[in-house]
């Protein structure tokens, strides 16, 4: 057990810094910065991956053969550090992240010939068809199905909470194949086209004004059975493959710090009430730290899952818990951040939080996204599965209660 | 002891209640909140032709002769339809703040209308950095033969952008967070050298950053002393606007309790699991600890001193910590369609976050709370 780091991993990491420096442009960089959500400004997030990709390293945590860049764990974390050190935007996740995943692991050479290349460069931008409004928590309980027809299945049915669907060509679902079994056993993966005829979206505007979401629904859609992955009715093996992969495939420490800094910045300009500084008002300063203290607990966890997941072990439902810390932990640092910027946060600002408008904020800049941030990571809690289904999940699987 | 509401009080609470009942439902509310004045004009003069604007005023300043338990109950009831009309910047801020402060000519000048829904006021005392604390004072006042002229610069000022006559504190002597020296004036809106940024809150309404560039203010009071007052006033626009979190309180956790009684997952409904059941039994002992809180402080304000000034504060942090609680909850429980707009627990929530900030947030009151004797 050491802390060492290897020499050629700091080699790696000064030719990480040298290319983001080169090829981060201060527009793209904008949309790092003014991002109040996982889902950062599309097209300046899409013009970052098309960079990326250019060099290779539009997806560091797929196979080599697929496009991906072949680093280990190590390599990766230090890649994710030092993208958000430089305010790099967040790479749109529901193709690379979630989709892609699934085709490698589950679709057929075909599926992977088409598919892959395409998430890569972007050419097709995903989203993501599984919960349904009666379907959350208990996604099994899912009912929009698919009937077959020929070579063809005829798709009905709502899709919600769908991100980013209005910017999507291309849609992954869960359907329903069967009714006549365990609701698990009747679901089925299907990769569906978003202009296709009976696809309509409607907006969902969130608590923080801003349309991330959509209603997706399908009035006799039809879908060739070639776009299926994986067999008839096996779609919630490949949908447990996909959660875990949004669960645990995820490190939350560098981003929790990244954040942590940019309050204290933050407490370094704000007064503190009585003509001094907030970064010397011990109250707020010892939540900080104790935030602190907890981000370090987390970050060890994560690297004791990385080093299990070099050495070939899977970390299976302790990624739950990664999931439960990680987003409860963002929460609470957004909370310092409304603190901390006080009133300057309660002006609604949708204009100036858009990179490019020009539009100066009202009050200090440093204030701007905290209360869209602190809002709109409410959510974290709830979406990929709430905090009380991973709640129930280690209590099932890690203690057998 | 008793918390019995008086005839009259009652009959204060079932008019509010029932206005709000038959004219403030929540779509109304939504397109008011967004509307180029935050509120309904119209509905300002109902409140003035109700009488509820005059019930904080002394009878002899053609008022009600209420005091803070009346406001209180008025308040939590607005709370529940988290009414948009500026109820408290113009009455309390500004109309007691006169009434306190002010001449007797002054007071007849403003009060009457104020009473009769015809001005508007707002009070700019908060600054960058201050973090509302009073007596943290930039702006500065020069005396200028007879009058003032003020400048500095004031943010957050609630119904900035619709009052008439802004109450300003600014300096003429003292240093930056000394308690003497702070004076208060009245600024006419429309002055020269009154720079008025308005903007839409983030959770529903509008409010306004002031610039004063050497604008001209009619000092209300005695110069260098207003803090005393002002303190006064602040804690009776604690009380008030912890009075109407509380009824948003009430509101949200009852609407998580019939979500959750209704909404299934797994086949049943999810209030019949036990980690959602405790989560809510939390949230309703979070709310009536408030109200208690809230007539704590409402009973003690009436005792004045710094029994006043601690119960006011001790009721801020108290509504800090249950508002957040409740809405953070309120959010969770009802799952994704809490993060949208279209069902009011967003709302909701929002107005609690927003009035956790306000008026000196929990750090601020529990800072107070610990230094007032």
């Amino acid at each position: 057990m050491d802390l060492s780091v290897k020499p050629e991993y700091r080699q790696f990491r000064e030719e990480v810094r040298d290319f983001l420096n080169e090829s981060l442009t201060d527009d793209i960089r904008e949309a790092g910065r003014l991002g109040t959500s996982v889902f950062h400004d599309k097209e300046r997030a899409m013009a970052w991956q098309k960079i990326l990709h250019a060099k290779g390293w539009a997806a560091p945590h797929w196979p080599k053969q697929y496009g991906g860049t072949g680093w280990d764990v190590v390599q990766r974390s230090i890649f994710a550090e030092e993208c958000l050190k430089a305010d790099a935007p967040q790479l749109i996740p529901m193709g690379l992240h979630m989709c892609g995943p699934c085709i490698i692991g589950c679709g057929t050479d075909e599926q992977k010939a088409y598919y892959l290349p395409r998430i890569l460069s972007g050419e097709d931008f995903w989203c993501q068809g599984y919960s349904e409004p009666g379907a959350g928590s208990d996604l099994a309980a899912l009912q929009t199905t698919a009937v077959s027809d020929g070579d063809d299945y005829i798709v009905n049915g709502t899709k919600i909470w769908t991100t980013y669907a209005h910017y999507a060509n291309k849609i992954f679902c869960l359907v329903r194949t069967n009714k006549d079994c365990k609701p698990q056993e009747g679901i089925t993966f299907l990769l569906m086209d978003m202009d296709a005829p009976g696809v309509t979206v409607e907006p969902i505007i969130g608590l923080d004004g801003v349309r991330e979401q959509n209603t997706v629904f399908f009035d006799n859609v039809r879908v060739p059975k070639s776009n299926r992955i994986g067999e008839e009715n096996q779609g919630w093996t490949v949908a447990k493959f996909l959660l875990t992969f949004e669960r645990g495939g995820q490190e939350y420490a560098p981003g929790l710090y990244h954040y942590l800094k940019q309050i204290k910045a933050i407490a370094e300009q704000e007064g503190d009430g009585f003509g001094g500084r907030l970064a010397d008002d011990p109250h707020f300063m010892r939540r900080v730290h104790e935030a602190e203290i907890e981000i370090s607990a987390l970050e060890f966890t994560e690297n004791r899952i990385k080093a299990a997941l070099g050495s070939g072990q899977s970390p299976g439902a302790v990624a739950s818990m990664t999931k439960i810390v990680g987003t409860e932990l963002s929460q609470k640092l957004t909370e310092l951040a409304i603190e901390a910027v006080g009133v300057a946060g309660l002006p609604l600002q949708l204009d100036a939080l858009e990179p490019g408008s020009g539009v100066a904020p009202i009050g200090p800049e440093y204030a701007l996204t905290a209360m869209p941030r602190y809002l709109n990571t409410r959510a974290t809690s709830i979406y990929g599965g709430s905090n009380e289904i991973q709640r129930g999940i280690i209590a099932k699987m890690v203690l057998g209660l | 002891m008793n918390f019995e509401l008086s005839e009259e009080q009652q009959m204060l609470v079932d008019s509010i209640s029932k206005f709000l009942q038959n004219d403030y439902d929540f779509e109304t509310r939504r397109k008011l909140a967004v509307s180029e004045l935050g509120y309904s004009a119209d509905n300002w003069k109902t409140f003035a032709e109700l009488g509820w604007l005059s019930v904080p005023f002394a009878e002899e300043n053609g008022g009600f002769g209420g005091t803070a338990i009346d406001v209180m109950l008025m308040m939590e009831a607005f709370g529940k339809a988290l009414i948009t009309e500026p109820f408290i910047p113009t009455v309390i801020l500004g109309g007691r703040l006169v009434e306190v402060l002010g001449s007797a000519e002054q007071k007849a000048s403003l009060l009457a209308s104020v009473i009769q829904g015809e001005l508007q006021m707002a009070l700019a005392y908060d600054e960058p950095g201050a973090r509302g604390n009073p007596a943290c004072v930039a702006t500065q006042a020069e005396q200028n033969g007879e009058g003032y002229s003020l400048s500095g610069q004031k943010v957050m000022v609630l119904n900035g952008h619709a009052a008439d006559k802004i109450l300003v504190t600014a300096r003429t002597s003292g240093g930056l967070t000394e308690a003497d020296g702070v004076s208060v004036f009245v600024v006419d809106a429309k002055a020269a050298g009154v720079t008025v940024t308005a903007f839409p809150s983030m959770e529903g309404g509008r409010a306004a950053n002031i610039q004063l560039n050497g604008a001209k203010g009619e000092l209300l009071g005695v110069a260098g002393a207003a803090l005393p007052a002002l303190e006064t006033v602040l804690d009776e626009a604690v009380i008030a606007l912890g009075s109407e979190a509380v009824g948003a309180m009430e509101v949200l956790y009852k609407t998580t309790v019939d979500y959750c009684k209704t909404r299934k997952q797994f086949g049943i409904p999810i209030g019949k699991f036990q980690v959602l059941q405790h989560r809510m039994v939390e949230m309703f002992m979070a709310h009536e600890l408030t109200q208690s809180s809230m007539y704590m402080a409402g009973l003690r304000n009436l005792e004045g001193g710094d029994v006043a000034k601690k119960a006011a504060s001790a009721f801020k942090v108290q509504v800090g910590k249950a508002g957040r609680y409740i809405g953070q909850q309120a959010v969770q429980l009802h799952g994704g369609m809490g993060m949208t707009d279209e069902l009011n627990v967003g709302f909701y929530f929002k107005r609690l976050t927003a009035i956790d900030a306000l008026l000196g947030n929990p750090d601020y009151h529990l800072n107070r709370y610990a230094t007032v004797a």
